[in-house]
């Protein structure tokens, strides 16, 4: 992002006024999901599902994962990976 | 002493030295946070009982008013960095003080929700429920103090850095923004998590 000039930053001015419009109406969507009471499991799900696609935003756009260099995708990459041994292994080994 | 390739690629990475420390920095952060995530879940299976937030007493609209703050910030953040890439020092001024400012709404009402829970006599010796719910918002505040320091410190220091090199300013406050919308994104998944689950 450091080599844009200023035109191509005013585009972007626009983009992040949009994505601040649907993380607002998403977190709406969020908080009006939780008053339908659905069964956990749906519930759950959806919470997730939303809260994923509102962080996908963030990290996208305000954080310009969206042109990012390759070095930053390998580091998160290697994050991932690492995040998702320690949100599952403990879950799957607890059965065992 | 010069810092090198504060403000263009380095050849073998293709972006700041700066840049590639900050995401290395909120890599480890991930799983930090990963770490408490992980023992919310399996704390969650293996109880015979978790309380639903509103059950617990937390605030919904509490908490959706600071959702939304620091998704404002988040915006107001982004566009102290474009109003630099776009020679407006007087926007990035406004922008900057308007994220710290935004910063300390959500603590205080972090304040007024942490307060509610002493009067009830809900501390994190409580119960399970309470024990998670005060560390990870508790260390998410902690985020959100050093968010301040750091964007309160760029501020302060912005005059003579615009004047010196614009580029290497901007890049600072993209770098402190990654940051600041790292906390945010937290919020994001810890707001449903703890609050409407």
């Amino acid at each position: 992002m450091s080599g844009e000039g200023a035109e191509d930053i005013k585009k972007h001015v626009k983009v992040y006024l949009i994505v601040f419009a649907a993380l607002a109406a998403l977190t709406i969507v969020t908080v009006g999901i939780s008053y339908l009471h659905l069964p956990t499991h749906w519930a759950i799900l959806f919470a997730l599902l939303v809260a994923t696609v509102k962080g996908s935003l963030v990290a996208c756009y305000f954080m310009h994962l969206i042109s990012e260099r390759k070095v930053i995708y390998w580091i998160l990459l290697i994050c991932v990976f690492f995040f998702a041994v320690l949100l599952w292994a403990p879950v799957v080994t607890s059965s065992m | 002493m010069e810092i090198p390739y504060a403000v263009h690629p380095h050849p073998i990475t293709g972006v700041p030295n700066g840049k590639l420390g900050v995401w290395l920095f909120l890599a480890s952060e991930v799983m930090l946070f990963g770490a408490l995530f992980s023992a919310l879940i399996l704390l969650r299976v293996g109880a015979e009982h978790w309380p639903h937030g509103t059950e617990a007493g937390l605030s919904i609209p509490l908490a959706t008013i600071n959702t939304m703050v620091l998704i404002t910030s988040s915006v107001t953040m982004v566009m102290a960095w474009a109003s630099l890439k776009m020679n407006q020092y007087g926007k990035f001024q406004l922008y900057l003080t308007l994220t710290i400012l935004l910063a300390f709404v959500f603590l205080v009402i972090k304040y007024f929700e942490y307060t509610d829970k002493f009067h009830h006599h809900h501390y994190p010796s409580t119960d399970t429920f309470y024990a998670t719910y005060f560390t990870m918002t508790g260390l998410h505040g902690l985020h959100v103090v050093g968010g301040i320091v750091v964007n309160s410190y760029l501020l302060l220091t912005a005059g003579g850095a615009w004047k010196r090199d614009p580029d290497r300013l901007a890049n600072r406050i993209e770098y402190a923004g990654l940051y600041w919308h790292f906390v945010d994104l937290v919020w994001i998944f810890l707001f449903p998590i703890l609050y409407l689950l």
